[in-house]
């Protein structure tokens, strides 16, 4: 396909994940400006972070003062699974990609996006990834600016709807690829019932959320592919 | 002594790039092993649902809300509509419902 086509086709694909950004990083920036971070420092970590979870765990810390090591720390196990994904994406990717591509498409790794590229049939054009990120990063950033500017007076139950989005959206992920395959209906219910387990049982719920789900995503996906071993092309397609 | 927020920020973002980097950039060939191919589709999956559950009944005022848009989201995923549609909707069951939830004084 040509390269201005993949590129269209990308945006295209970011728009729900444009929108989806634009509610989370919303609620993001809310909570930014309340610890004390001006417009153009938030802005500024949304814009080269572009993590959701690793960013509202560091508020926590920056508001505490917490050291460097302690804030490297977390975002290193809360964006493990992006180690994964990135993994699983460079399957995805032509063999003979350059390096001058590599780069920037690694930098787009997000829940989100990496979704969007791997249901994508065929090879990974750069230029998809350009377009969903286009699209992506907009949203963040600007969700984020927007909710450091408009602080707290949006009415609570608007920020409280709004707070569903980002899950809604996985849901959306996940849930039509359980309808046709029983293997990822099983990986997808059993992950939530480990996930409760961890989170609700004394000792286990110590755990940090970001180890919790490394644990869990390593475990299940051992098991299924024990269980459940995929066909070659059905890996390549999906 | 307090952190400047700009390094903050600047080691978050550097930790983070690196984690979603080296991967991309090592892993060059196409992995023909059936175990590590089986194991990188369920990936997606695994970590999706679990980031999804329990810590969506704990995204919203009250878990009331929250049931009730998990379960119209997961209804509208089922049907395969949209992933804009399936997370406003959401929201707005969310939203209506929370409404409710107040003018009873359930909340």
């Amino acid at each position: 396909m040509k390269i201005s086509t993949e590129y269209t086709s990308g945006i295209k694909d970011g728009i729900p994940i444009f929108l989806g950004y634009l509610a989370v990083s919303f609620a993001f920036g809310i909570q930014a400006s309340k610890i004390g971070l001006t417009v153009f420092q938030a802005g500024l970590m949304s814009f080269t972070n572009f993590t959701s979870t690793g960013q509202f765990a560091s508020l926590t810390i920056i508001a505490a003062g917490g050291t460097i090591g302690e804030l490297a720390f977390s975002q290193f196990v809360i964006n493990l699974r992006y180690l994964l994904m990135s993994c699983t994406l460079s399957q995805k990717l032509n063999d003979n990609t350059p390096f001058y591509h590599r780069f920037p498409v690694a930098f787009g790794i997000s829940d989100e996006i990496f979704a969007a590229s791997v249901t994508k049939s065929g090879e990974l054009s750069p230029f998809y990834s350009y377009g969903l990120m286009s699209a992506a990063i907009t949203g963040w950033t600007l969700g984020t600016v927007l909710g450091v500017v408009s602080g707290d007076f949006l009415p609570g139950n608007i920020i409280s709807a709004l707070g569903i989005a980002i899950y809604g959206m996985f849901v959306a992920i996940i849930i039509p690829q359980t309808k046709k395959e029983k293997s990822v209906l099983s990986v997808v219910i059993s992950a939530m019932i480990m996930s409760c387990l961890m989170y609700y049982v004394p000792y286990l719920s110590e755990i940090s959320a970001g180890f919790r789900i490394i644990i869990i995503t390593i475990a299940i996906s051992v098991i299924a592919a024990l269980l459940f071993p995929v066909k070659e092309d059905t890996a390549n397609e999906s | 002594m307090k952190v400047n927020i700009y390094i903050y920020i600047f080691v978050m973002a550097l930790v983070t790039y690196l984690i979603r980097m080296i991967p991309l950039t090592l892993i060059k060939k196409k992995v023909k092993n059936q175990f590590i191919c089986s194991f990188l589709y369920y990936v997606p999956y695994a970590t999706l649902a679990a980031m999804t559950f329990p810590a969506i009944l704990y995204s919203t005022s009250s878990p009331y809300s929250a049931i009730l848009g998990f379960l119209i989201a997961v209804l509208l995923a089922y049907k395969g509509k949209s992933l804009i549609l399936v997370a406003c909707s959401a929201c707005l069951a969310v939203f209506i419902c929370e409404i409710i939830l107040v003018t009873f004084g359930l909340i």
